[in-house]
């Protein structure tokens, strides 16, 4: 039950995030799926006792995962389906603790706090570049060593068949 | 000017413009660079050379030696421009259109503004405020706090900006607002728990674009577009942290 609730606002959440960044309208559903989809997965590694450093990679790969597959199906850059995914994992509560700590001259918490907003960042975004580098690399085995020009000169010939 | 010449240099134009669009809408630097060029080799300039970053891009058509500059001086994140103009670049690759054609496009697409009216907007980040509540454990009773503070932070943020034209006044305005609501609401025992409310309710404003882009940006080799976006992400997150923090400061 509580996983369904928390599929459902994280959909909600994604695609409102998706309106406000404009993507194309009929893009918008499927920024939420893909960010329900990196949620979830955060939400249940962390719950299992993994850390929220780790958790945030693991969600953020799921995420560039599925937004590249999205991206292909739809024909559309895989920014659209990806700067909305990752807003549910990005550090917002603990930036806004270290900034409150230090406001408060805290600066042993604020420091401790703002390392963590830090390292989560990073950890997003080396899961998102881990992802777009692995998916690339099996895209290229699949295109038997083709380069992006002659799979682009590929598709040109095809669509030449149609006309 | 012989014809040819004429034809380069409208596709110069071209090029040049589509590559502006992308980084006015957000696109990362390498997608800008990438389709710059593929649209250059589409079209039989196999050595166009280009060198972009997040203030100006400078684009050379090689041998020809034609080369232009072009300034930016505003970015907002608009998705719905970069995938059209990735489109363009689609069609003209695979010869759907020809140059004159994505030429006229890219001009109309530059001048149409393709965002929801502002109300839709505002409602947007209104339930993304409320929806935060359920995600990180807050109370359902502080929803409807964040649902008001969150639109009213997007309204702030689209005025002041569209008043000033300064960035970081807007946001930073944007989130004072968001806190003295926040913090009313919370002595009026509208809502309860207050960190919770200015979290969501700030949500909207948060850079997470800029941010993903400038670590995209470093991983791809483009350390100047890197260090100038992280810098632009640096100062957003400041402006919301500085208004936040006044509000704390003072009650």
């Amino acid at each position: 039950m509580e996983y369904i609730l928390q599929i459902v606002f994280s959909f909600i959440f994604t695609a409102c995030f998706g309106v406000i960044f404009n993507a194309p309208t009929k893009a918008i559903p499927y920024c939420g799926i893909v960010g329900a989809i990196g949620w979830i997965v955060y939400y249940y590694i962390n719950h299992m006792g993994v850390q929220e450093v780790q958790a945030s990679f693991v969600g953020a790969f799921v995420v560039a995962i599925v937004a590249q597959i999205f991206a292909r199906r739809f024909k559309m850059p895989m920014i659209i389906f990806n700067v909305s995914g990752i807003i549910p994992l990005v550090p917002g509560g603990i930036a806004y603790n270290t900034m409150r700590n230090i406001v408060e001259l805290d600066y042993t918490l604020g420091i401790q706090n703002g390392m963590r907003a830090f390292m989560i960042s990073g950890a997003i975004a080396m899961g998102l570049v881990f992802a777009e580098v692995i998916t690339q690399l099996i895209m290229r085995t699949f295109n038997k060593g083709k380069t992006s020009m002659q799979s682009f000169a590929r598709a040109k010939r095809r669509t030449q068949k149609f006309k | 000017m012989t014809m040819k010449e004429q034809n380069y240099e409208m596709a110069l134009d071209c090029f040049l413009l589509a590559g502006q669009i992308m980084m006015e809408s957000g696109a990362e630097t390498y997608r800008v660079e990438d389709t710059m060029l593929r649209m250059a080799r589409s079209q039989d300039i196999e050595d166009a050379q280009s060198y972009v970053t997040p203030t100006g891009i400078i684009l050379s058509l090689g041998r020809r030696q034609i080369t232009k500059i072009t300034s930016i001086t505003h970015r907002i994140t608009d998705l719905h421009k970069i995938s059209l103009v990735n489109n363009i670049s689609r069609k003209l690759t695979l010869k759907i259109i020809t140059l004159d054609e994505a030429y006229d496009e890219l001009l109309k697409i530059q001048k149409t503004n393709y965002f929801l009216p502002i109300h839709v907007q505002i409602l947007t980040a209104s339930i993304a405020s409320s929806c935060f509540m359920v995600l990180f454990n807050g109370l359902w009773s502080d929803m409807p706090v964040a649902f008001v503070a969150g639109g009213v932070g997007h309204l702030a943020v689209t005025l002041v900006q569209e008043a000033t034209k300064v960035k970081f006044f807007s946001e930073f305005f944007a989130s004072l607002v968001v806190g003295i609501i926040a913090y009313l609401a919370v002595h009026f025992e509208l809502g309860t728990e207050l960190d919770k409310i200015i979290v969501g309710s700030v949500m909207p404003l948060v850079p997470g674009v800029i941010i993903t882009n400038a670590v995209r940006d470093l991983m791809a080799g483009h350390f100047t577009a890197g260090i100038a976006k992280g810098a632009e992400a640096f100062l957003t997150a400041f402006a919301i942290g500085s208004g936040i923090a006044l509000v704390v400061g003072l009650f």
